[in-house]
């Protein structure tokens, strides 16, 4: 009987060394009944890219609070592309100025999940649109 | 079919994705994927597989980083599983041995993957052993098994690796109890990581004297599991490591006197034997459910109606008999 879960990955671009919102995020996904990857700090787009493909995973969330997000989150769904790997799913969280969301979502972030979000909704929100990819 | 040989084509020629999808096939336990593994098997046995196992927080990842950054050097390829325990309450894992091996994932010669354990019916082992079976058939020239040492479950996964290697640190006092009962027997050499601190040449010899008492087991000249220092972190004592691990490699290849020691008799049987067991339990268990039969005996029981012990008769005999009769189940 075939059993598919998720699997999802949660990184930290760049050059930005908080990670408790991170981890926070890997729980709460654990809890759900998800397996996450947690990669550390520090990872390159390419680092990331590549995890992600030998992990095989549906959707990675990229953390970031220190402000590079607009160039290592668009980085990083354009190497997916390049991967042909654009079916996995890119979130993103953390310290992101509202004006910002729309030009990463029109890169191709699906959601953008800002301070006070809760986890519960994130969880819910992976829920409806993450699936587990057929190929 | 035509879509599976092309699966076959694609993990020999070393495919990134197709080896992660594989895998996760293989974990998810897709009917399909035996086709794949079946046609996959000539092409392995030529890996050499290191189980690296010990509680958590010894430093089996750090550890592993530096092997893999080692067989780099030596221009060999590596593939790496990292198994993490699933939570038994939602199902889910958190999977971070990645985070000490990060440096290699832009190498090609390195692929790492996080397996978790999902613990349904057991079915680790096996679903390990495919893995690493795909990893062999994708030419990687060193396969590191890490798993957290706790549980038969685990114990047997170690068993898979040609060389298992078996990581404490000083002053865990009673961990060394706990690796006495289950998995002393299964460590072909020790590693005391963490050495600066206190209590190391302590732990060293609580080790040495375990070993000792099991002098038996060791007589006729057979391998004798070296006991090593390390601060892996620092990677001193790494070296010593892998030539250890070279030795028991070659003391295998004399023992097996030329044939495949890989695929020994003992290893097969292992094999075949948990193929067999995982095989049979799940189609029982999905026969049972899928009849309702399984429901309905836990209502009986709830109900008071019956005993535990009876409804499992009421549940087994009946498959059984057909079982014997011939009939498949």
């Amino acid at each position: 009987m075939t059993d598919r879960r998720l699997r999802l990955m949660v990184a930290k671009p760049g050059l930005d060394g908080h990670d408790r919102g991170a981890r926070i995020i890997a729980r709460a996904f654990r809890d759900a009944g998800f397996e996450v990857v947690y990669t550390g700090l520090h990872q390159t787009p390419e680092e990331i890219v590549q995890a992600a493909i030998q992990e095989d995973v549906d959707m990675i969330g990229l953390s970031s609070l220190a402000g590079g997000h607009m160039y290592l989150f668009r980085r990083v769904i354009e190497l997916l592309k390049e991967q042909g790997a654009d079916g996995i799913v890119v979130c993103g969280g953390g310290i992101i100025p509202d004006d910002h969301i729309p030009e990463l979502k029109k890169a191709g972030v699906r959601e953008i999940f800002t301070p006070g979000s809760k986890l519960e909704d994130i969880v819910v929100w992976v829920k409806e649109n993450v699936k587990v990819r057929t190929g | 079919m035509k879509l599976m040989s092309h699966a076959v084509e694609k993990v020999i020629a070393g495919d990134i994705r197709t080896v992660a999808r594989l895998i996760r096939d293989i974990d998810d336990k897709v009917p399909e994927v035996r086709e794949t593994l079946k046609a996959l098997y000539a092409y392995t046995g030529r890996a050499y597989v290191i189980g690296i196992t010990g509680a958590p927080g010894v430093g089996k990842s750090t550890l592993v980083d530096q092997m893999i950054g080692r067989f780099r050097k030596e221009g060999k390829t590596v593939g790496v599983l990292a198994v993490d325990p699933t939570s038994p309450f939602s199902g889910g894992a958190i999977l971070g041995d990645r985070i000490r091996m990060q440096r290699h994932s832009l190498d090609e010669g390195v692929f790492i993957r996080s397996l978790a354990t999902r613990g349904h019916f057991g079915g680790l082992t096996q679903s390990t052993r495919s893995a690493i079976d795909v990893l062999d058939a994708m030419g990687k020239d060193y396969i590191i098994v890490e798993t957290v040492g706790v549980g038969q479950d685990e114990v047997d996964v170690v068993k898979t690796a040609q060389t298992t290697v078996i990581v404490v640190i000083p002053g865990m006092g009673d961990d060394i109890q706990a690796i006495k009962a289950g998995i002393l027997e299964v460590g072909d050499i020790f590693v005391v990581n963490k050495a600066d601190r206190e209590g190391a040449d302590k732990t060293l010899s609580e080790l040495r004297s375990m070993i000792d008492m099991n002098q038996n087991k060791y007589d006729q000249g057979k391998w004798k599991p070296p006991i090593l220092k390390m601060e892996a972190v620092f990677d001193k004592g790494v070296s010593e490591l892998l030539e250890e691990i070279g030795r028991h490699r070659e003391c295998l290849l004399k023992s097996a006197g030329g044939a495949n020691f890989r695929k020994t008799k003992e290893k097969i049987r292992e094999e075949l034997t948990e193929l067999v067991k995982d095989r049979l339990i799940q189609e029982v268990f999905d026969h049972l459910r899928d009849s309702g039969e399984f429901e309905k005996a836990v209502e009986t029981v709830l109900a008071g109606e019956v005993d535990p012990y009876t409804a499992c008769d009421h549940l087994v005999f009946p498959n059984l008999s057909l079982l014997r009769n011939g009939r498949p189940l």
